[in-house]
């Protein structure tokens, strides 16, 4: 199997760089229908004859591996490179829809848990780092841009497979009408569309790793040509996570994280909430559905237009809009969103871009701190934060409104106390950001900052604000 | 062929661009549902806030 093997995707002269985004890509869109695994939950619990919490466990269960198995097998996709990482990725992420049809068609939850959950979670968490550290190598001096890219397209796999999964479950069940909200699909259907969807991902996701490539000089055993963080750093995994630059960043990733999951987690009964006079809500679900869309584009889109920006304005500030910013928008959705639909969904659009540019950002963020030494592996250890914050957000969250009421008689008021303490999550990242500072050099590696490398390296906070290389 | 003559065909071959074409497949082949994705989501989200 070499053709697997990290020097056999040693990219020859002549090579396109333009062909490794859209490698990135093909793994982004395939892993981001984690985001559309809503669209099962009703056909789900009918053909399990479960609870909601029950069915909502696979997405935990996918999530909580994503997060653990960046972060524990980051360094092994850094060793054996790109091509064998998304191989695993696919086979894992294909494999899991497979395991979870059986499971549908076996009316085993566990085995649908271990399939989805565990297996599919694993593919998740190696697919989603296994090209940022390759896009970065490729464009060293716009890794924001090249960054923003794939993450985006871990954002808008949800909007080509929320579609795609209504059509095949209409196709397996004549009598599934994805418009008709109470609508649910067979075992049959549910089981034929989660095994045709393994087949196509693990397909689409193997071209991206037939396409990608290292750039010469990243051989196994050879000298690699590493690019240095803004202050000349090449940083190892097993040191970065010892560094206070690591632990700030960790915190900002969180901050961010928690705050745009608390509005995306409940946007569609938040717009009802905050438009509700008398009992009733002016918003209906059906616009409520639509907001929720205009979220996903809104998620999507700040992925790749603010992770380009801070190729521009420079890493440090970029997130300072992202927390600065964003804590003024929670404060004004909390006091002035509810005078008009317009106001809130302009800001929560914004809120929730940011969100997304916090997570196509902080790869480039990485790459300045700790140069490109292992930045994959520092990039998966770090997505432990998204894991945190994905079971903190909501749990702030509903905690607050849980306490305030019921479910279909909440208002706009109630939501204050959760925006504020959103605001202060938000205002925790600023500080935690300002703090973050070049990384010291008895941090560095030495072996590989003597071994050279191309890039100029400014020393100093001025340089890392400046961004670009 | 001389082994001098077919190495100089190979590193001929190793360095040839790639094919601007192949670029263009390659982006096609994710733009394509990306592009259908984005589609569907402004439609459906239009339509309901329309």
């Amino acid at each position: 199997m070499s053709f697997l093997d990290k020097n056999s995707t040693v990219a020859r002269p002549g090579y396109s760089k333009w062909l490794i985004p859209p490698a990135a890509l093909a793994v982004h869109l395939s892993i981001g229908q984690v985001y559309a695994f809503s669209v099962f939950k009703t056909s789900l619990v009918d053909h399990f004859d479960s609870s909601q919490t029950a069915i909502a466990w696979i997405f935990s269960i996918a999530i909580v591996m994503l997060g653990l198995s960046a972060a524990v097998l980051g360094t092994w996709v850094e060793r054996v490179g790109p091509r064998k990482a998304m191989v695993a990725a696919a086979l894992c992420w294909g494999s899991g829809f497979m395991i979870g049809s059986l499971g549908i068609a076996m009316e085993s939850l566990p085995i649908l848990y271990l399939g989805y959950g565990v297996i599919g979670g694993i593919g998740l968490g190696i697919g989603y780092i296994s090209p940022v550290s390759t896009l970065i190598k490729w464009f060293p001096d716009r890794p924001g841009l090249a960054t923003g890219m794939a993450i985006m397209g871990f954002g808008g796999g949800a909007l080509i497979a929320s579609p795609a999964s209504n059509k095949l479950m209409s196709i397996f069940d004549s009598g599934f009408n994805a418009d008709d909200k109470s609508a649910v699909a067979n075992g049959t259907a549910l089981s034929s569309t989660f095994l045709t969807l393994g087949i196509i991902y693990l397909v689409f996701m193997l071209i991206g790793a037939a396409l990608v490539r290292v750039p010469p000089g990243h051989a196994e055993g050879e000298e690699s040509v590493q690019h240095p963080g803004k202050n000349g750093a090449l940083v190892r995994a097993s040191q970065a996570i010892r560094t206070p630059q690591f632990a700030f960043l960790w915190v900002v990733l969180f901050c961010n994280v928690t705050a745009g999951i608390g509005i995306l987690e409940q946007a569609a009964p938040m717009i009802q909430d905050f438009f509700r006079a008398g009992g009733d809500s002016s918003v209906s679900s059906a616009e409520a559905a639509g907001f929720v869309g205009i979220l996903s584009l809104a998620n999507m889109a700040g992925r790749f237009v603010w992770s380009s920006l801070s190729d521009v304005i420079g890493r440090k500030p970029t997130y300072m809009i992202y927390l600065g910013v964003g804590l003024v928008l929670y404060v004004l959705l909390a006091t002035v969103g509810q005078q008009s639909t317009a106001i809130f969904v302009t800001l929560a659009v914004v809120i929730i871009s940011y969100y997304g540019g916090g997570f196509a950002t902080v790869p480039a963020y990485l790459k300045d701190l700790f140069g490109t030494l292992e930045v994959g592996a520092i990039h998966g250890r770090l997505l432990t934060a998204w894991a945190a914050a994905g079971v903190v957000g909501p749990l702030v969250v509903n905690g607050f409104l849980d306490a305030a009421g019921e479910p279909g008689s909440l208002v706009a008021d109630d939501y204050h106390l959760g925006l504020f303490t959103m605001a202060g999550v938000l205002g925790v990242g600023f500080v935690a950001n300002l703090l973050i500072k070049p990384v010291d050099e008895k941090h560095f590696d030495e072996e590989a900052v003597r071994s050279g490398s191309q890039d100029e390296a400014p020393a100093g906070e001025a340089a890392m604000s400046r961004g670009g290389n | 062929m001389s082994t001098d003559a077919k190495h100089s065909t190979e590193t001929d071959a190793d360095t040839r661009p790639t094919s601007a074409l192949l670029v263009v497949l390659a982006w096609l082949i994710v733009g394509i549902p990306l592009a259908y994705g984005l589609w569907q989501t402004v439609v459906t989200a239009f339509q309901l806030l329309g």
